[in-house]
Parts: C-alpha cells; sequence; structure tokens
C-alpha cells in the first residue's frame, strides 16, 4: 500500500523539517523554555511546600505540556502555505494526508518529545514520586503525540485566517480535554500507588484514533485553505 | 396562590429559571425572523442592482 | 422520490416549502410550551426530596437535550454539505449552529440556579454541566471559526470538517468526564435528577421536550431561509417572495 515513493517523500519531509529547524535552534528552544517557565508559575501561585505539591504535580506538568504544544501549532503549515510548497504537495499527486503526517511527525520529534524527555526534571521539582515517573512519560508521549495530530488539524483548518493562533487553540483545546483527563489523572493514580492502566489504554486509544482519522481531516482541511 | 407563586420556597430560583427560559426562547425566535428579514432586503438590494448594471 | 429530493435542494423550492411549513411548527411549539410549562409548574406533583425546586428540571432538560441533538444535527448536516455538495445542508448547519449554542447556555444557567438550593453553591463540576460546558466551547469555536471567513462556500467546507471532528469527540468528552468525575465522589454531592421519576412527572417533562423539539425546528425554518438567501447570487425568484411572518 505505501509506495517507495511515498515513503521517501515522508521521510524526506521529515528530513526538511527537522533540517530548517536544526537552522533556527532558537524556535525550537522557545516552547521548551516555555514549558519550564509554566510550571515555573504554579509553585510561586500557589505554595513552595513540596508535599502540598505533590498532589497537584500531575495535573501541572500536563497542563504545561499541552500550553507548550499549542505554541508552534500554527508555524505547522503556514511556512510551507506562503512560500507555495504546499500548492505543490497538493497537487503534486502523492496522498496528501500521509505527506502532512509526517509533517505532524516531525512536529513531535521537534516540540512534544523534548517535553517528555524534560518532564522528569520537572517532576522533581514539584514533588513526583519517582514511581510514577514512568507512567507520566509514557502518558506524556502518548498525549504529545495525539496533541500534535489534533493541533495538526486545527492548523490545516486555521491556515488561511490571518493571526489565527488564538483561534487554533480555542479549537483544538477543548478537544485535547480528554487527553488531559486520561494522562494526568493516570499519572495521578500512579503517584497514589494505584493502577494507571485504565486511562492510559483509553489514552493510546485517542492517540490511534487521532492518527487514522487526523491525516484525512487535514488533507482535505489544507485543500480548502490553500485554494484561492 | 401565593402558595403557588412562592413554590415551597424556592421561588427566587424556579421563576428566574423559567424566566430566563422565556427570554432566550422569545430572543431566539426574534432574531430569526430578524436575519430572514435582513437577508431578504440584502438579497433584494443585489438583485435590483445586478438588474441595473445588466442594462 | 428522488426527483422530489432534487427538487428540495433547490433554493426556491426550499425557501416556499420552509415559508408554508414554518407556522405551523411555530403554533405547535408555542401550544405544547405553554401547556408543558403549566403541567410542569402547576399540576404536577412536588418531588419528595427537592420539593417545588425540582420544577427547573422541566427548563433544564429540554434545552441539555437540544443542546445536544442540535450538535448532531448540525454536524451530519455539515456532512452530508461536504460530501454531496448541498448547498442547503451547509445552510442548515450554519443555521443550527447559533440556536444549539443557545439552548447549551441556557442549560448550564438553569443547571446552575437548579444546582444552588440543590447543592449549596453555583457551580460544582459534575459530569452533566462539565459536558455542556465543553460543549459550549465547541460551539462557540465553531461559530468563531466560521467568523473568520470572508467567503460563505470556503467557511460552509472548512467548517464542516471542524463539525465533524467535533462530533466524533463529543461521545468521546462525555465519557472522560464521566469518568473523571467518579474517580473522586465526594459524599456531600448528590447525584443529579434521574432516579426513578413517577409519570405524572414525566408526561409534563416530555410535553416541553416536545416543544422545544418543535420550536428548534420552527427556528430552523426561518435562519435557513436567511441563510439560502445569503448563498444565492442570482434570484430572480425572490419577487414573488412576501416579506414578514
Amino acid at each position: 500500500m505505501m509506495t517507495n515513493d511515498l515513503g521517501r517523500a515522508m521521510l524526506l519531509a521529515v528530513q526538511r523539517d527537522l533540517t530548517l529547524a536544526w537552522r533556527r535552534w532558537d524556535d525550537v528552544a522557545q516552547p521548551i523554555l516555555f514549558y519550564v517557565v509554566v510550571t515555573t508559575l504554579f509553585p510561586l501561585a500557589t505554595t513552595p511546600d513540596l508535599a502540598q505539591l505533590r498532589s497537584i504535580a500531575a495535573g501541572i506538568v500536563w497542563v504545561a505540556a499541552l500550553l507548550a504544544s499549542m505554541l508552534t501549532l500554527e508555524a505547522l503549515f503556514r511556512t510551507d502555505v506562503d512560500d507555495g510548497s504546499m500548492e505543490q504537495w497538493v497537487l503534486s499527486g502523492q496522498p496528501l494526508g500521509w505527506l502532512l503526517l509526517a509533517k505532524v511527525a516531525a512536529h513531535w520529534l521537534l516540540t512534544g518529545l523534548p517535553l517528555v524527555l524534560l518532564s522528569p526534571l520537572l517532576a522533581a521539582a514539584l514533588g513526583l514520586p519517582r514511581e510514577a515517573w514512568g507512567t507520566m512519560l509514557l502518558s506524556l508521549a502518548l498525549g504529545t503525540a495525539a496533541l500534535s495530530q489534533l493541533g495538526g488539524i486545527g492548523a490545516a483548518l486555521t491556515v488561511s485566517v490571518r493571526r489565527g493562533n488564538v483561534l487554533l487553540s480555542l479549537l483544538v483545546l477543548p478537544l485535547a480535554m480528554p487527553l488531559l483527563i486520561f494522562g494526568a489523572r493516570a499519572v495521578g493514580l500512579a503517584v497514589d500507588g494505584l493502577s494507571p492502566a485504565g486511562p492510559l489504554e483509553l489514552l493510546a486509544a485517542i492517540f490511534f484514533l487521532t492518527l487514522s482519522l487526523g491525516p484525512l481531516a487535514m488533507a482535505a482541511a489544507i485543500r480548502i485553505g490553500v485554494e484561492s | 396562590m401565593r402558595e403557588f407563586l412562592a413554590m415551597g420556597g424556592y421561588a427566587a430560583y424556579v421563576w428566574p429559571a423559567f424566566a430566563l427560559s422565556a427570554a432566550v426562547l422569545v430572543y431566539n425566535a426574534w432574531a430569526a425572523r430578524r436575519f430572514r428579514a435582513r437577508e431578504l432586503a440584502a438579497a433584494r438590494r443585489r438583485m435590483t442592482s445586478n438588474a441595473r448594471n445588466e442594462r | 422520490m428522488w426527483t422530489w429530493l432534487h427538487k428540495l435542494a433547490s433554493p426556491p423550492h426550499a425557501f416556499r416549502l420552509l415559508d408554508r411549513m414554518a407556522p405551523w411548527f411555530g403554533v405547535a411549539a408555542c401550544a405544547l410550551i405553554l401547556i408543558g410549562a403549566y403541567w410542569g409548574l402547576v399540576e404536577a406533583p412536588a418531588d419528595y426530596q427537592q420539593g417545588d425546586g425540582f420544577r427547573i428540571l422541566y427548563v433544564h432538560a429540554p434545552a441539555a437535550w437540544l443542546s445536544l441533538s442540535i450538535y448532531v444535527v448540525m454536524a451530519a448536516a455539515a456532512a452530508i454539505g461536504l460530501i454531496w455538495r448541498i448547498k442547503l445542508a451547509h445552510a442548515a448547519a450554519a443555521a443550527s449552529a447559533p440556536v444549539g449554542a443557545a439552548f447549551t447556555f441556557l442549560a448550564l444557567a438553569t443547571g446552575s440556579i437548579w444546582g444552588k438550593p440543590m447543592w449549596g453553591t453555583w457551580w460544582v463540576w459534575d459530569a452533566r454541566l462539565t459536558s455542556e460546558l465543553i460543549l459550549l466551547f465547541l460551539y462557540l469555536g465553531y461559530l468563531a471559526f466560521r467568523a473568520s471567513f470572508d467567503d460563505v462556500q470556503r467557511a460552509d467546507r472548512a467548517s464542516a470538517i471542524l463539525a465533524i471532528v467535533g462530533v466524533i469527540n463529543v461521545p468521546i468528552i462525555h465519557y472522560s468526564v464521566e469518568w473523571w468525575t467518579t474517580l473522586h465522589q465526594p459524599a456531600s454531592v448528590t447525584r443529579f435528577a434521574k432516579p426513578t421519576i413517577a409519570l405524572s412527572m414525566l408526561i409534563p417533562l416530555f410535553i416541553m421536550l416536545a416543544g422545544y423539539q418543535l420550536y428548534f425546528v420552527w427556528v430552523l425554518c426561518r435562519r435557513l431561509q436567511g441563510e439560502i438567501l445569503r448563498r444565492e447570487r442570482s434570484a430572480t425568484w425572490l419577487t414573488s417572495v412576501e416579506g414578514a411572518a
């Protein structure tokens, strides 16, 4: 089903985004920095007491990751639409959904993955016990990946809207609430010593759902967005 | 009658709830008719200006 | 039958049909809502636990039911419009959205008013209210997204995708919020309505529900007419259309 051509095209798309990001590494660093700063806001606003922070640590880590992931979504397709390469993709005859999926994968590698890798550091700072870290890493990995895909749908929809960043967040965040519920509560259960299997499985299910339907929605939305 | 209006002590909640519901229903009905009327007027204006342009 | 359906999709036919249908729905809705309200306020017996306070159910439940069913109608119409490229279907989706949002707001407001005497606070994060709140976000997002487009055809197609994505999410959101509330069940929170309910209380509820549903159809008729006009470029058939009602 997946031809060699398509596979190579997708790989090229990922490589291209990664290379462009490498040249502007400060763009990549910004959401990561934002993640750290936002996480710091919560103890400042509530309490320095680790024992108290522990009870909301799961939520803080997750909300901060959610917000940080949203920052780079607007630019996901914008530059390609502006310089005309998206139109080339639409006309190329390759299945557009797969190509866009490749871009979403690159987005996750550049935004989601660093957040996941950084999370143990923040978890320790918020008093999250080490036993829950495995659950936290898994839930964040699945959650940020699903969010990249959901965000991709939102970005594709708003690609022709001027300054669509806030609108994008308004559209994506309600759709992301189930992710937040299952992901953060999984970590919360792990902190309490209970099994997080249930919510983690549901989180995985949502991830696979967004993965299978996302490319369809993105392709349809991009086609509408690119026509003049 | 007074007993009815008092709603067993819950008057402060029941009547505002019903009043709010009535207000929303009336408003939506009015807004729908106004929307139709406005679009009708706009469409007629477009039509007459089209006819004028074609002459 | 197909020719009849095909004729229906043509704007002048649809417009005229809506003009003929609407008054019937309007009158029926008015009658049912008035009867239901009277019955619910006067005739129905007071609740054992909640006394006369429970009567708010008669305006809350229909609003909540409609807030959800209108979203489904909206998404279905949008999908039909997208797949079969029927402008009338897109118009129906656009016409439904503001009404659905209004009912969602009403459900939240009446739910909150009902909650105050029952739970002591104006707001609780229970499954029903939280789901309604998220649904409101979905409606408002849809409306805002539509408004961001200048061209109505593009708005139609793009927002159809959003509506479909949204409607797939609605059961997921509903289930996740349900799950979220069952994890921590504070002892003081009483479950919101839905124990076994007496028939004498149910009848006015069904009447109100039917009345609200017909009301939506009437509003949809009028708004749909407006949306049809908005999408018509050369409308010479307009000359035979009257103004009001």
